[in-house]
């Protein structure tokens, strides 16, 4: 199955009922497997909305009443979908959003690319928010994460934001399920569907007084800490014995993991750390890293931006190298292991 | 003694914040005397916009939730695809819905979405101040037109109801106004009608309801009145637009 497909069933098994979507290479596979499996679900919706803005805030209308629900775009789609991800992380409404990106600024290239790094992890709308951010990078992985994407959305009333790539999309791999698809899809307890035995009830952000909106912020923000101290996660890869680690996550981990192995098969010591949440940034792990290594090297497909959640973590206890290709530029392993050695020697590790 | 008016059971407690004159309050209480008397008020789910109505929370006792600026259709879409059972009705200014929120709107009309739309003209931008909307009558002054609406520059005023009526998907559409106890009485009446439409399924519904501002048309709440019927009734004439449900009058 197609990456961009297996998203689509594994949200099914998970109980997605409502997905909305709007055209955009190359995440279409998504939009379509969902028109052709989950519209005619019983009591499940697909819509093909008018623009992303529209599938965002049809996302809200789903969410507020009760729905598992879900869309999918491309970079430019999420842009405008900024303004939805904030008024849900605002109202403390579950969703998942995938992002499977390609190279920008502007209309850009519709190739693999990570540069919407900074816009997933730092909000990327407007106000003092965040999103969960999953990475994942393989075919395994985005059927895992997108049912752990769900889950994590309804525990801590948040949208879950999953960022994969055009590459990851459009791969080929074989994949299990580890999940049935609900009977029924499940009505979160807390939902807003007319107020038929309880007082009504209003899901407002807007206030005329800052105090209130205050609360508001430090509520999210007590939510974000207990984000970071339990969902955390991240792979060390060969760390044991590391003298420099690659840092890289997504599709961009996994060519570090080939390369890696080239240059460990000529007895180079490199190890790596993947990110899989991208916030919660797995900061800790970093920082403690550094009392045995000490030299590290940042892979992103963008040009520096994970590289900032790295420097801040080290504080300045380490040395940080970074290689990057824009753009929509895949490279191979064996280029990546060229500049692995390359800093290796440099570096005066052997 | 037998009681003629009373609050409607909708209307929570609260005193309206709307200026002396405002149609917001009036429009208010139509479609909680309406909501009273379908028996809507715990399936109800209200979409407010930002805009002067932007604490409708505050008056409508049904449960409500707030949409980005002019989204309320989507927001509407995504609530009816995913809990068909509620009755859902937005209320949007014509900044919201005849600018910003034009695609979401045309589109859920489109699709025949089952869902309510209360569209209040009042010709301008209330909450931000007073510029000019999309609604914005010719030669009229705003705080964005201070010489006046050019339509050589600004364009038109937009009849964005008589749009909305080309799509199959609309059933019901009626332009009414609030500046008179028989146009209040008429717009009652409109506002069950759509109500009923989507009670029945039939598709989408708007009412579009000429509303005086007094305050941004810096005038007394009774020349407002007459200046609807004078001025903008013209450019925006009431009646019927549309009405495809089959169904007799609900009254
Ligand atoms: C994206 C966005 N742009 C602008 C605003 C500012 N804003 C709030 S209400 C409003 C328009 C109000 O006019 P209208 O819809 O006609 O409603 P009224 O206040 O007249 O009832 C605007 C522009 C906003 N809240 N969000
Ligand atoms: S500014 Fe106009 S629309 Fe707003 S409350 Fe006052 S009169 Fe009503």
């Amino acid at each position: 199955m197609s990456g961009n497909s297996i998203i689509g069933e594994a949200a099914i098994r998970a109980g997605c009922q409502c997905y909305f979507g709007y055209p955009i290479t190359p995440q279409n596979e998504l939009t379509e497997y969902m028109a052709a499996h989950l519209g005619r679900r019983k009591g499940c919706s697909f819509v093909q909305a008018e623009s992303e803005l529209a599938a965002i805030n049809m996302v809200y209308g789903a969410s507020l009443v009760g729905a598992r629900t879900m869309t999918s775009s491309s970079s430019p789609g999420i842009s405008l979908k900024q303004e939805g991800i904030s008024y849900l992380a605002a109202s403390q409404l579950p969703a998942v959003i995938v992002n499977m990106s390609r190279g920008g600024p502007g209309l850009g290239s519709i190739s693999a690319a990570q540069s919407d790094y900074f816009q997933a992890t730092r909000g990327g709308g407007h106000g003092d928010y965040r999103t969960i951010v999953l990475a994942p990078s393989s075919g395994q992985e985005l059927a895992d994460f997108t049912h752990r994407a769900f889950e994590l959305a309804d525990k801590y009333q948040i949208p879950v934001i999953i960022l994969g790539d055009g590459m990851l999309g459009q791969m080929m791999e074989p994949v299990e399920f580890k999940h049935e698809a609900p009977e029924k899809p499940p009505v979160r307890s807390n939902a807003l569907r007319g107020a038929k035995g309880r007082p009504s009830r209003a899901i407002t952000t807007f206030t005329s007084k800052p105090t209130e909106l205050e609360e508001i912020n430090w509520s999210l923000f007590r939510r974000y800490q207990l984000i970071q101290r339990r969902e955390t996660t991240y792979e060390a890869f060969m760390a044991e014995d590391a003298k420099l680690m690659v840092v890289a996550f997504g599709v961009a981990a996994r060519i570090a993991k080939g390369a890696i192995k080239n240059v460990q098969a000529e007895g180079l010591k490199v190890g790596m750390l993947r990110p899989i949440t991208l916030w919660p940034f797995p900061s800790a792990q970093v920082t403690s890293l550094s009392n045995k290594v000490k030299q590290f090297l940042v892979f992103e497909m963008n040009m520096g931006q994970m590289i900032e959640d790295v420097q801040l973590a080290l504080t300045g206890n380490g040395d940080v190298s970074f290689y990057g290709r824009p753009g929509g530029v895949i490279p191979t392993p064996s280029e990546v292991a060229k500049v692995i050695s390359r800093i290796y020697y440099q570096k005066g590790l052997k | 003694m037998k009681k003629v008016y009373s609050r409607p059971k909708s209307l929570k407690r609260n005193p309206f914040h709307y200026c002396p004159g405002c149609g917001h309050s009036v429009i208010h209480r139509l479609i909680a005397e309406v909501i009273d008397e379908m028996d809507l008020q715990d399936k109800a789910i209200g979409i407010p916009p930002p805009g002067c109505s932007v604490f409708a929370h505050h008056y409508f006792d049904v449960d409500m939730a707030e949409s980005a600026h002019g989204r309320e259709a989507a927001v509407a879409t995504g609530i009816k695809r995913a809990f068909p059972e509620a009755f859902v009705f937005t209320y949007q200014g014509d900044g919201d819905l005849a600018a910003i929120g034009t695609a979401e709107t045309i589109h859920a009309a489109n699709r025949g979405e089952k869902m309510t739309a209360i569209f209040i003209n009042n010709a301008v931008y209330g909450m931000t101040g007073g510029q000019m909307a999309p609604t914005t009558l010719s030669s009229m002054k705003t705080t964005t037109t201070p010489y006046g609406r050019d339509v050589e520059i600004e364009g038109y005023p937009i009849k964005i109801s008589e749009m909305l009526a080309l799509t199959r998907g609309a059933v019901y559409i009626e332009r009414t106004a609030v500046n008179s106890p028989a146009n209040i009485r008429k717009t009652k009446k409109a506002i069950r009608k759509a109500f009923q439409s989507q009670l029945d399924n039939l598709g989408f519904s708007l009412v579009e309801i000429l509303s005086p501002c007094p305050t941004n048309w810096r005038m007394e709440p009774l020349e407002s009145w007459r200046w609807i019927d004078e001025v903008m009734a013209v450019e925006f004439p009431l009646g019927v637009i549309k009405d495809v449900t089959g169904s007799k009058d609900a009254d």
